[in-house]
């Protein structure tokens, strides 16, 4: 413990004050890094290796033309076939960690994640029908997706709708969003009940999540939605710091607890269900990654958020390497893998964790 | 600034709470709010800074109805400091003292921010603590640094629910100095909820006691602390020292039957 003779000096405090944000913005970096590195070896791993090098110029060379010459192999298999999924991995991760943060700290609660709105279960049950028994509100090749995006929604604005009478307080929303789970869980499991086995099987795979799915357009509509919802939670990271220290406080420091709650959930939910809807459920980095974040570099939203957001990534595109590599030609479901490695690495962070709160 | 509260009435589930509450407070005051558990001075402190809403009566802010103004403008001119901390996750001491520059900027804190936090952790002997995490130090350094927060907001009135009750005899009079220091400095007045009558009656230019969701009495200190009035207010029978500066309270026992 520190002895009592020495006090500290405005100057020391500012020294340390900058220290521990910097430390903050080399995290972000060092994040940063890791993920360009994970993308790089996913990228020149498959069933045609390529070196790293090859790798790299072969995305460089789309973005800077003339000061690389990639072979025309390593650009189709890089730009066809592994970057949509990588860039998937990406966006999907990020905006789910991102997610997971910001309903944590809007329900200040330590176990809320896109699970615990239902959300999940909502998009789940959604692409069941489609599935099980091709009904669905927009037809095609997007009728599972349309489905699943907009069961999503209707499950969380249920939620929003009822909590927004009842005051829009934490409990009420995380209440009601465990029973808006259970209650699309028992649908969902209704549905498979009487659905044919193969078609029982697709759904479930539906449900666990994967990448399987990644394209072009698909990755462009994510990134769309990070581009629209990612700024404002940024903009009113401050505001969850306050609304995480108690709704009183935060009022009485001029924020509209009620109103930036309600929008802030509503635009949360929206960008769960815009990539939740492609890649399934991959529900366990919503909760894993801010508490990750957390545990790193304390509690401040305006730095937790974009690193919620990278540790997400990270997490979700070495996910995926493994699933692609481990048991190759077969790839594994990523959100399966996601969890068999963020799981340990949550246990071992909560038990070395010393303080009490979260 | 002056604060005037009209004939409010609050309910909580339509369980009235308070009834016909009237008081003015003008600037460079301290004001003492004192009454038995569960009486409404927290409901009353958060009525006026507008955390409840009343359902009758108004609270005018130098002629300004507050229920027209927007939060942020009621977060320039009151500063709430609650009773204990309500969070969760992790946050650190500076950070926590910063949200109270909140109702000024945006979302970056700038240099001059962080240096008036300082100077406030400074004036609350807090500097040593200022790294630390919130929920990492004693009930009674939580208390200061929620203290702390308030006066980084630069309010011109501050609410304060029993901001001494985590604190040791030592703390609670430097507390106590410090805040009437900045009253009378500064030209901010308070009101504070209080359970020490003796704390009260040595801080406060007036007071109110309060009895089930009234006014049992206002004014200055010694016409309050009569021993008639605890007895009513609190059934303890009291002996009130009037030889003193202000009134000094030796309770005796609970009056029976
Ligand atoms: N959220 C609430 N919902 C319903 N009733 C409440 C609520 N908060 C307080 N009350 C009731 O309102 C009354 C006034 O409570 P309040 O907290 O204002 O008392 P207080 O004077 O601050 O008491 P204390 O000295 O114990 O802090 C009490 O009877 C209490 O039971
Ligand atoms: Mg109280």
């Amino acid at each position: 413990m520190e002895t009592k003779q020495h006090t500290l000096t405005k100057e020391e405090v500012k020294i340390q004050y900058n220290k521990f944000i910097g430390r903050k913005i080399l995290l972000i970096f060092f994040l940063l890094a890791s993920i360009i590195l994970v993308s790089g070896i996913s990228a020149s791993l498959g069933s045609a290796n390529l070196s790293i090098w090859e790798t790299y110029s072969s995305i460089l060379n789309r973005l800077f033309p003339a000061y690389f010459e990639p072979g025309w192999l390593a650009d189709v298999c890089i730009w066809n076939l592994r970057l949509p999924r990588i860039s998937m991995g990406i966006v999907a991760g990020f905006g789910l960690g991102v997610a997971g943060c910001v309903m944590q700290a809007l329900l200040k609660n330590p176990l809320a994640s896109p699970y615990t709105l239902g959300i999940s279960s909502g998009a789940g049950f959604g692409a069941s029908l489609a599935i099980l028994t091709g009904a669905g509100i927009i037809g095609g090749d997007y009728l599972v997706i349309g489905n699943a995006f907009i069961f999503a929604l209707l499950c969380s604005f249920i939620i929003l709708g009822l909590s927004n009478r009842k005051g829009a307080t934490p409990e009420t929303m995380i209440l009601a969003g465990i029973a808006m789970m259970y209650l699309f869980a028992a649908m969902t499991t209704i549905l498979q009940y009487f659905g044919e086995a193969e078609a029982v099987k697709e759904a479930v795979f539906w449900t666990v999540g994967d990448l399987d799915r990644a394209s072009w357009p698909r990755v462009t509509i994510i990134t769309g939605a990070l581009v629209c919802c990612f700024p404002l939670l940024m903009f009113k990271s401050l505001d969850l710091n306050l609304m995480a220290a108690g709704d009183e406080t935060a009022a009485s420091l001029g924020v509209n607890v009620k109103r930036t709650r309600i929008i802030l959930m509503a635009v949360t939910t929206l960008l769960v269900a815009c990539i939740v809807c492609f890649t399934g459920t991959i529900g366990f980095i919503g909760l894993v990654a801010p508490h990750l974040t957390r545990i790193v570099i304390g509690g401040d939203n305006r730095f937790v958020l974009p690193v919620s957001g990278l540790f997400g990534t990270l997490l979700l595109i070495s996910a995926d390497l493994v699933a692609r590599r481990v048991l190759a030609p077969i790839i594994l479901p990523v959100g399966a893998i996601t969890v068999f490695m963020g799981a340990p690495l949550f246990l071992y962070m909560i038990m070395k964790r010393k303080r009490e709160y979260w | 600034m002056k604060l005037k509260v009209n004939n409010i009435e609050f309910a909580y589930n339509s369980i009235p709470v308070l009834e016909n509450i009237s008081m003015e407070l003008n600037s460079a005051e301290v004001l003492g709010i004192v009454g038995p558990n569960g009486t409404g001075k927290s409901t009353l402190i958060r009525c006026i800074d507008r955390i409840l809403n009343p359902e009758r009566g108004s609270i005018l802010l130098d002629d300004h109805n507050i229920s027209k103004m927007t939060r942020m403008e009621i977060a320039r001119k009151l500063g709430y400091v609650p009773q204990s901390i309500a969070g969760v996750f992790p946050a650190s001491v500076i950070d926590t003292v910063l949200m109270g520059r909140r109702p000024y900027l945006g979302w970056k804190s700038s240099k001059e921010d962080l240096d008036y936090v300082l100077e406030v952790l400074e004036l609350l002997g807090m500097m040593d603590f200022a790294m630390r995490d919130i929920n990492e130090i004693s009930g009674g350094q939580q208390q200061k640094v929620l203290i702390a927060r308030a006066l980084a907001q630069k309010a011109d009135i501050l609410l304060l629910d029993e901001p001494t009750s985590n604190l040791d005899i030592r703390h609670q009079l430097e507390v106590m100095e410090i805040m009437k220091g900045i009253v009378k400095n500064k030209g901010i007045s308070a009101i504070m909820a209080l359970h020490d009558l003796n704390l009260a009656s040595r801080y406060a230019d007036r007071m109110i006691m309060m009895k089930e969701g009234k006014i049992f009495a206002a004014g200055n200190p010694a016409s309050v602390l009569t021993v008639e009035n605890i007895k009513q207010v609190y059934g303890v029978q009291a002996l009130v020292k009037n030889d003193v500066e202000r009134p000094y309270i030796v309770p005796i026992g609970p009056v029976t039957g």
